[in-house]
């Protein structure tokens, strides 16, 4: 038993290295996208993780890199699963993800629950800023700009 | 009684709403480019993205519940014309961006309640999916009656062009709450839903924002229907032809 935990454990700690590829500061844990890490007896690895967007280009390239870390650390059976229920909410992402965001210029989202959300330019953290528009570089994000300091920057979307 | 909901039946009805998104996602992609503005072509492109991953996600299910071999690629790229089984409204090409963002309002404003009702499917899979599309699905339609309100209330030129579009694609409204005999199968099992029921809520957002964007609704005349059976329009055959021919042309080809 005590065995089965500790790969449990070491799976987790080889997963922190797999990135979501449009946010390399964030690790799939970070953003929520890993939902469980299971070990079998026999050591095979099931990964379950949630898709952020429908169409998120980066969940293919996320997939690939789970087989890859667990290969290269011994795991032989690797299964993949993905689960749509509950979808996935930025609620879900960390205190620590939601820092690590605005340290790379990425406003973190607020609660899905906040009428108007209430959004911080992560350059100079003035409140005056606008939507230019809902849908920016990637799904998750949307283009604003700060009246303040003139910055033009991302908006992590609360979804 | 015995319920019949074979897996065949689900699988018919989960392809229907996977032809409706693939098609639209390959309408406003073949926009890309050609948007009025920089943003707009982001977001085109972006609302085309979230289009295709739902239909990615419901053609991968329902290559799980056929089980015979095919993919869920497979589904989208190697049927042709009459095995699509999507709305008319989202096969009808775009002369211009007015015609797009007509299109694309008049369906969203029924893809949300869409979505929301689906969401209580008793089928998990089916309700995770339409739980992540409506999320998505509010994002397009506060997009798209954003331009209809812009364009309707904007200048003499742009409030006659997107009137004449919401005029030509009128006639393709009704289909979308049509309900058969299949809608009604699997909104009795509660797997999906019959989608009469969604007329009010389509109405009501429709005229809230045809009367910001000073436009009339058209009068109720003849309406056009057929393509959940696979009787379409002369232009969705093209247009798959455009978006099928590599993989026919180099089968088994790879990214």
């Amino acid at each position: 038993m005590t065995a089965v935990v500790s790969e449990v454990d070491r799976a987790r700690v080889l997963l922190e290295r797999v990135v979501d590829p449009d946010l390399p500061f964030l690790s799939i844990a970070d953003i929520a996208i890993l939902r469980d890490v299971a070990v079998s007896d026999e050591g095979a690895v099931t990964v379950t993780i949630t898709p952020t967007y429908s169409g998120c280009p980066a969940m293919d390239t996320i997939r690939e890199d789970v087989h890859s870390v667990l290969a290269e650390g011994g795991f032989g059976e690797v299964e993949v699963k993905t689960v749509y229920a509950p979808a996935w909410t930025t609620e879900w992402m960390s205190e620590d993800a939601k820092r690590k965001l605005a340290r790379n210029s990425i406003a973190p989202p607020d609660s899905v629950l906040a009428v108007v959300p209430e959004v911080l330019c992560p350059l100079c953290s003035s409140e005056s800023v606008n939507t230019v528009s809902e849908f920016g570089s990637t799904a998750c994000k949307s283009i604003m700009v700060c009246t303040e300091c003139g910055e033009p920057f991302d908006y992590f979307k609360a979804i | 009684m015995s319920t019949i909901t074979t897996s065949d039946a689900l699988a018919t009805y989960v392809i229907r709403h996977a032809d409706d998104n693939v098609v639209l996602g390959q309408r406003l992609a073949e926009y890309i480019s050609r948007a009025p503005e920089l943003e707009e072509d982001l977001a085109v492109g972006n609302i085309a993205l979230d289009h295709i991953g739902v239909a990615d996600h419901l053609f991968t299910y329902v290559a799980k519940i056929t089980d015979d071999g095919r993919s869920g690629d497979d589904f989208a790229m190697l049927r042709s014309e009459r095995e699509y089984t999507n709305l008319l409204l989202v096969e009808q090409r775009h002369g211009g961006f007015d015609d797009l963002m007509a299109r694309q309002f008049l369906f969203d404003a029924y893809q949300l309640p869409f979505w929301e009702a689906l969401s209580a499917s008793t089928d998990e899979t089916v309700a995770g999916i339409a739980q992540r599309a409506a999320k998505e699905a509010k994002y397009h339609l506060r997009h798209s009656s954003m331009w209809i309100v812009r364009l309707g209330d904007g200048t003499a030129e742009s409030h006659g062009r997107i009137q004449a579009s919401i005029d030509r694609l009128w006639r393709f409204t009704a289909e979308m709450f049509e309900a058969d005999d299949l809608d009604r199968e699997m909104a009795a099992s509660g797997l999906g839903i019959d989608p009469s029921t969604l007329r009010s809520a389509w109405e009501s957002t429709v005229d809230a924002v045809l009367e910001e964007a000073t436009l009339v609704r058209p009068a109720d005349t003849f309406q056009t229907s057929g393509g959940r059976s696979g009787m379409h329009t002369e232009y969705l055959g093209r247009m798959l032809a455009d978006m099928q021919w590599l993989p026919r042309a180099h089968p088994g080809l790879t990214w």
